[in-house]
């Protein structure tokens, strides 16, 4: 199981060919409280940087992209519910969707967890 | 952070309470503390404070001070007695809003709180419509709010005689040795206090007000959902200059004896619009469904055609749903109303409900219901 990180401040957890998805606790802490979530449907196909999901805090709504392409297995309907999940549990329980991966190799552009906690401490 | 901000004199009691500095009208300024939605929830149960000092705080000295002002404000300044405020409105030559604000007669002068985006093009207004008037920028004065159901039984332990105020009326005391001007107001809905000290006293009279437990303090973010469930509107994007007081909402800013005669800017248009209504007027609107509607977003007839717009929205913290105001053609603006929007090209259905969406709680006594 590998973990991997963006620049967009989302983390992707890999086990074999499926990917579940998410956004850091660092973008959760700059959005502030998330009142709003909405996830890609089963089945969609996303490439690579597409936007494939909606965050919205009180101040402003944000676009969650694709950090790999793939198929959509699962929304997180629990996310959904209960949107404040981004928040309390960013990179447990406050998943945003799984990937059916379609490039594996896509896996070696993203970041280690080391490279992301360098990246945000520049920020 | 953008060192091109001016710093507010509160501006490093906030960081060390952890706040989030964002820039607004050339300010760093709190966004939030704890959260949004926590301190919007503690305005409401009890009592916040809001560092305000960004506004502009104007004194006006003169002669025939009173017949000055009101070539420039709709009031009626002659029935304002000492102490009382009144919500008014700075209007161009078309009768669009240069600024809202509020106007306090307070003994030989009249004090003005203004916009803190506006107040440079307010005194340049003001100076040059009424140059026999000395406006004075009161640049070293701070201003905090306290806000909330709990906001007078803590005032009142530090300043005994603060009870008595009445909404919108307002006083010069002594707060822990230090001259306030206290009035009861506010841009919450709720009852409480704005207080004025010199901006070098500031920090001690924030740090006496959050050792009561019952106070917080609370950012930008949750003062802006606070007034848009109290249903007011926002300078600069509830109102601007292209839009008048009675598509606003706010006819009753234009004082009884002023619509009869006139004497300020934009009286013709205003007449008109009293008389025969203005083309689109604001109304709330309860959005479907829990994402929220925001400012830009459009409101389109059936065709998808434009008629009217967004000028703000988001999630209610106190209904737990989202919330807008927008401007509608008049024939939409009756309550149950069914108004379709569209946001970033998908489609919202909401219904115009009245404002306030969550009802005040002044502190009105006697007669002035």
């Amino acid at each position: 199981m590998s973990l991997y990180f963006t620049k967009e401040h989302e983390w992707i957890r890999v086990d074999g060919d499926v990917a579940t998805v998410g956004i850091t606790d660092y973008a959760q802490s700059q959005l502030g409280d998330v009142v709003f979530v909405e996830v890609p449907a089963k089945d969609t196909q996303l490439s690579k940087g597409a936007e494939a999901a909606v965050v919205e805090s009180v101040k402003a709504a944000s676009d969650v992209y694709a950090p790999v392409s793939g198929k959509v297995l699962e929304g997180n309907a629990a996310l959904v519910d209960d949107p404040s999940l981004a928040n309390s549990d960013p990179e447990g329980g406050g998943w945003f969707f799984k990937l059916l991966l379609s490039d594996n190799h896509e896996l070696s552009e993203l970041m280690s967890a080391e490279d992301y906690k360098a990246y945000c401490d520049s920020l | 952070m953008s060192d091109s901000q001016i710093r507010l004199p509160l501006d490093a009691w906030h960081r060390d309470r952890g706040a989030r500095m964002v820039p607004f009208a050339g300010y760093s300024m709190p966004v939030q503390y704890e959260g949004i939605i926590a301190e919007h929830r503690w305005t409401r149960e009890s009592a916040g404070l809001f560092d305000v000092s960004h506004m502009g705080q104007i004194l006006a000295f003169g002669r025939d001070l009173e017949t000055a002002l009101e070539r420039v404000l709709p009031a009626d300044l002659g029935v304002l007695k000492d102490g009382r405020l009144r919500y008014s409105l700075l209007l161009n030559a078309e009768g669009g809003i240069i600024d809202d604000l509020m106007v306090t007669r307070r003994g030989d002068h009249f004090y003005l709180v203004v916009n803190a985006g506006t107040r440079e093009r307010d005194l340049q207004h003001l100076n040059r419509k009424l140059p026999g008037v000395a406006f004075d920028h009161m640049k070293e004065q701070a201003l905090l709010a306290l806000q909330g159901p709990k906001a007078g039984r803590v005032l009142s332990r530090i300043v005994a005689d603060v009870e008595k105020l009445s909404f919108m009326s307002g006083g010069m005391f002594t707060l822990s040795g230090v001259p306030a001007w206290i009035s009861r107001s506010g841009y919450t809905g709720e009852d409480g206090f704005e207080i004025s000290v010199p901006a070098r006293e500031v920090e001690a009279i924030a740090e006496l007000l959050v050792a009561h437990d019952e106070v917080k303090p609370i950012g930008l973010g949750a003062r802006d959902s606070l007034r848009l469930e109290a249903g007011l509107p926002l300078y600069g994007h509830d109102l601007d200059e292209a839009t008048t007081p009675v598509a606003a909402g706010l006819a009753f800013a234009i004082s009884k004896r002023r619509r009869e005669e006139g004497g300020f800017p934009g009286f013709e248009r205003i007449r008109r619009e009293l008389d025969e209504g203005s083309i689109v007027t604001r109304v709330g609107l309860a959005v479907e469904g829990r994402q929220p509607v925001r400012e830009g977003a459009l409101v389109v007839d059936e065709e998808g055609s434009e008629i009217g717009k967004v000028t703000s929205g988001g999630f209610s913290p106190s209904l737990e749903f989202p919330i807008a105001m927008a401007y509608v053609p008049v024939a939409m603006a009756g309550p149950g109303t069914d108004v379709r929007l569209i946001q970033r090209g998908k489609i919202f259905t909401s219904r115009v409900v009245p404002m306030p969406f969550v009802p005040h709680r002044y502190h009105r006594t006697g007669a002035a219901q």
